[in-house]
């Protein structure tokens, strides 16, 4: 009670600043004081939320407001599931309202971003609090709202314009598929708060149905593959701490809304369930990565690794399902744990890694990739932060990714003991695929970090660039600093995911933070173990060593060579090595298929002076077999159904007439 | 006893459904009116009745109301407005009276398999009325899809209000207010619908809604 009471008074603190901006609009320090105000709340907000899930052993806080529908009022919990995620976005609230401190100030338009922002907060926020279905689909549609006015902060862009349109046309489907799933759910007899929708027996052909619903529903919000199609157009036309937010966080309330729903409300799943969803998160990681592989736009490239990730969190929470479907409690908590790992440290370093695009498009005011390189001298801080992001990103120890990609890898190793055949097979070729998307991510970050940071300067935008501002420094420090620790101390985090697992799964991993040495044990010392701190302090000593080794026995004498020639051949920045030259192989062997990739040399005839040029086609397959079609079939319906406004009076009166007796009629048949 | 009120509710109610259903082969308007008043006229005596039946003396209101208004008020001012248009003499036939016909005794068992199988908890006395009123609004919409004159489509939405009183009655506890606000409303559809009419004369020198769609450009 007392805990969900200080969360809402947050919430509405939240949604008064988003009017305070409004009428502070003439200010000149309106951004500092937005900024300040959202940074505290989401502070205190996420400390609540910590403290709650820590402290109370996440019993239920329960209040129920008389606002919204009469007779049935506004209904808000916070339970260990919620109080997780609640920590998640007010953490990453939090770290963006700080980037916005000092970002902010570089926005064109803050008029178009500043009332927004607090808004999409509290829309967020008020999604995970939510305990009954109008609240929830309400706070859903205010977040999505709110965000697609916060891509469109830039409107005269057009190619923010057609991304806010996708946004807002996919944003709606999404909702009325969960309105239909929360239809289905409460069934005839209405019961919309969800105790009485988790209280309720569904047929297995209802849990079907739902599960399909809501895969669209949470699933194109979140971004699984082939719903995706509106992230990486909207996610980078936001200004980049927002960026940051749709990327980081918000997807993260699109997978609460999936677990809420699936784990929560439709009660026991069934083994097939797991595998659909284990299969679309597979597919969603390997394609999401490829994506992600063949973009040079920076804050695109991060989008379509939002795609990616989701689909490893998609691929714990498939393995969850199926467990918990086969009685395999302890291998169920340990999936879940792995995905909602996942889902903090996607939260962290996605944020992390917007705020360096940002920072780097603030401080050059470019995108591509193919006009930056060289900025680890300009911009020596904001690299290493970068850096980081990118490490923790692509899995490596020591840092957090790896430890949620373990755990997951550790969860597929237990499909084994999974009585059905299909599951035996499925899992460790859903595994392989997480094993290559890892690998690609790996290669896409070193491209991004190369040739963003490293080399030279492609532009003199990037020749000029300078460090950005503290605000902006000490975010992404912040987060930084968060991964490196949830990287070398993951029991606290697997601890403190327990009550969620309890919950949820009725199972839990075992107590970690107990173990000497803060090892990590997912099932037994016997099987497997890890020891993240162990890894950083051997990687730590070994480097210093090496850097002292070198520095003590290597010879101090100067050396005068020429330079080998293949590395410098000419002076011009042109001939470095470019993001498309490093994606190529990879491109060739899987975007010939996955993307038609097609490569054509255009070699002017001899005597022409023009240079000859290579030229690069990508098909999206989804966008040109699926979505293509769909709307062609809705341009062509609105097109016929557009004669329809020119009707007589007695035929409008034939149509209502005909209508109201073909539903006579099917009532007359059904019952 | 109460074989015996519940027959007579069933007559008066299957009455109504039979004079909706000579409404619908009137072609001449004045004739038209004719049956309306005794459809109003029906219906007061069926909604007398059931507050008989009921118990219930806030009926016998509203049967007044039926009995004033949509017996006397309505078709002689609706008979003055055809005077003074002056369209008295015309025929109208859209559809064929046969296939007209036909469809009606369609909606009816339409009507009476949906009502029946739908309310098989209710009182009985309540079903008969339901289904009948089903019957009686089905066949006011067919009245207004099938004719051309704009008379005899306002014609056809009052007959359709009347099943709508008949259903509202049939089922118990509807409010005494309820019922003077929808007696008001169409009273006041009325007065619109009037006034409309002579606009629409004024304009185009004939009620016949043909010639509104001729105007819009539309192909028919």
């Amino acid at each position: 009670m007392i805990s969900v009471a200080v969360l809402l008074s947050g919430v509405a603190v939240l949604l008064a600043a988003a009017v305070a901006a409004i009428a502070l609009k003439h200010s000149p320090s309106v951004t500092r004081v937005i900024y300040g105000a959202t940074l505290i709340v989401s502070l205190a907000i996420a400390a609540t939320a910590l403290h709650h899930l820590v402290s109370a052993a996440a019993a239920p806080s329960l209040i129920a407001l008389p606002l919204g529908l009469p007779w049935v009022g506004a209904h808000f919990r916070l339970d260990a599931l919620s109080s997780f995620f609640l920590f998640v976005v007010g953490s990453g609230s939090a770290a963006s309202s700080l980037y916005g401190l000092g970002h902010g100030l570089h926005e064109k338009a803050p008029r178009r971003v500043l009332p927004f922002f607090p808004a999409f907060l509290a829309g967020m926020m008020l999604v995970i609090l939510a305990d009954d279905a109008f609240t929830f689909l309400l706070s859903w549609e205010f977040m999505s709202l709110a965000s697609w006015a916060l891509v469109m902060a830039h409107h005269h862009d057009r190619d923010n314009a057609r991304a806010g349109y996708v946004y807002l046309v996919m944003a709606s489907f999404g909702t009325l598929a969960l309105i239909l799933a929360f239809g289905l759910l409460a069934g005839a007899g209405g019961g919309y708060d969800f105790a009485s929708i988790r209280a309720a027996e569904h047929t297995p052909h209802l849990d079907a149905l739902v599960l399909a619903l809501v895969l669209l529903g949470a699933g194109s919000k979140a971004g699984l593959v082939p719903l995706h199609v509106w992230l990486p157009l909207a996610h980078p036309a936001a200004p980049s701490h927002v960026s940051a937010l749709m990327s980081g966080v918000m997807t993260k309330v699109a997978v609460y809304g999936f677990v809420r729903l699936i784990f929560d409300l439709l009660g026991e799943p069934t083994w097939w369930a797991g595998m659909i969803v284990l299969i679309l998160g597979g597919i969603t990681s390997v394609l999401g990565v490829l994506y992600a592989l063949m973009q040079h736009d920076l804050k695109r490239l991060l989008a379509y690794h939002t795609v990616e990730n989701i689909g490893i969190i998609f691929i714990g929470l498939g393995l969850a399902l199926a467990f918990q479907a086969n009685g395999m409690n302890w291998a169920a908590a340990l999936a879940l744990t792995a995905a909602l790992f996942h889902v903090f440290n996607h939260a962290l370093f996605k944020s992390l890694l917007f705020f360096g695009a940002g920072a780097v498009l603030a401080a050059t005011g470019e995108r591509d990739m193919e006009r930056l390189g060289g900025l680890i001298h300009r911009m020596p801080y904001t690299s290493i932060a970068f850096l980081v992001g990118c490490v923790a990103i692509s899995a490596l120890p020591p840092l957090n990714g790896f430890v949620s990609e373990w755990l997951t890898f550790q969860a597929i190793l237990q499909s084994p003991e999974l009585p059905q055949w299909g599951l035996k097979i499925m899992v460790p070729a859903v595994g392989a695929m997480l094993a290559l998307s890892a690998a690609l991510a790996a290669a896409c970050f070193v491209k991004a970090f190369g040739i963003t940071f490293l080399g030279r300067a492609r532009s003199s935008a990037a020749e000029t660039a300078e460090e950005v501002d503290r605000f902006s420094l000490a975010a992404m420090f912040a987060f930084a600093g968060l991964c490196l620790l949830a990287g070398i101390l993951p029991g606290f985090v697997i601890d403190g995911l327990a009550p969620v697992t309890q919950s949820l799964v009725t199972g839990r991993m075992p107590v970690q933070t107990e173990i000497p040495w803060f090892s990590i044990v997912p099932i037994a010392e016997s099987r497997s173990s890890y020891n993240g701190l162990l890894v950083f302090v051997f990687i730590a000593i070994s480097a210093t060593l090496a850097v002292l080794a070198i520095h003590r026995f290597a010879s101090h004498a100067v050396r005068r060579a020429p330079a080998w020639d293949c590395g410098w051949p000419d002076p011009s920045p042109e001939t470095q090595y470019t993001a498309a030259s490093f994606a190529q192989p990879i491109r060739r062997v899987y975007a010939t298929y996955a993307f038609r990739a097609k490569e054509t040399v255009e070699m002017p005839a001899p005597g022409d002076r023009r240079p000859a040029q290579l030229v690069v086609r990508l098909q999206d397959l989804v966008w040109d077999y699926l979505y293509e079609p769909i709307a062609g079939v809705v341009g062509l319906a609105a097109g016929r159904l557009n004669e329809l406004q020119f009707l007589t009076i007695r035929r409008y009166l034939g149509l209502v007439f005909l209508a109201l007796v073909s539903l006579l009629t099917v009532i007359a048949l059904w019952t | 006893m109460d074989g015996l009120i519940f027959d007579i509710a069933h007559l008066l109610a299957g009455g109504l459904v039979l004079v909706s259903f000579m409404m619908l082969y009137q072609d001449r308007l004045y004739a038209l009116l004719n049956v309306y008043a005794l459809h109003a006229l029906v219906l007061a005596l069926s909604v007398a009745w059931q507050a008989f039946a009921q118990d219930a003396p806030h009926l016998y209101v509203t049967a007044l109301i039926a009995l004033v208004f949509k017996a006397i008020i309505i078709p002689v001012a609706l008979h003055r407005m055809i005077a003074r248009l002056g369209i008295h003499r015309e025929i109208e036939t859209v559809v064929g009276i046969g296939p007209t016909m036909l469809a009606g005794m369609g909606l009816v068992a339409l009507s009476m398999v949906v009502m029946l199988r739908v309310t098989a908890a209710a009182d009985p006395m309540a079903r008969e009325d339901l289904a009948f009123a089903l019957a009686v609004v089905l066949l006011g919409l067919l009245m207004m899809v099938t004719r051309r004159n704009a008379v005899s489509q306002v014609v056809g939405f009052m007959s359709l209000e009347n099943g709508l009183v008949l259903a509202a009655t049939g089922a118990r506890g509807m409010p005494l207010v309820v019922e003077i606000s929808v007696a008001f409303s169409i009273l006041i559809a009325l007065i619109v619908i009037g006034i409309m009419l002579f606009r629409i004369r004024e304009r185009f020198d004939t009620v016949d809604v043909h010639a509104l769609d001729r105007f819009r450009g539309e192909r028919r």
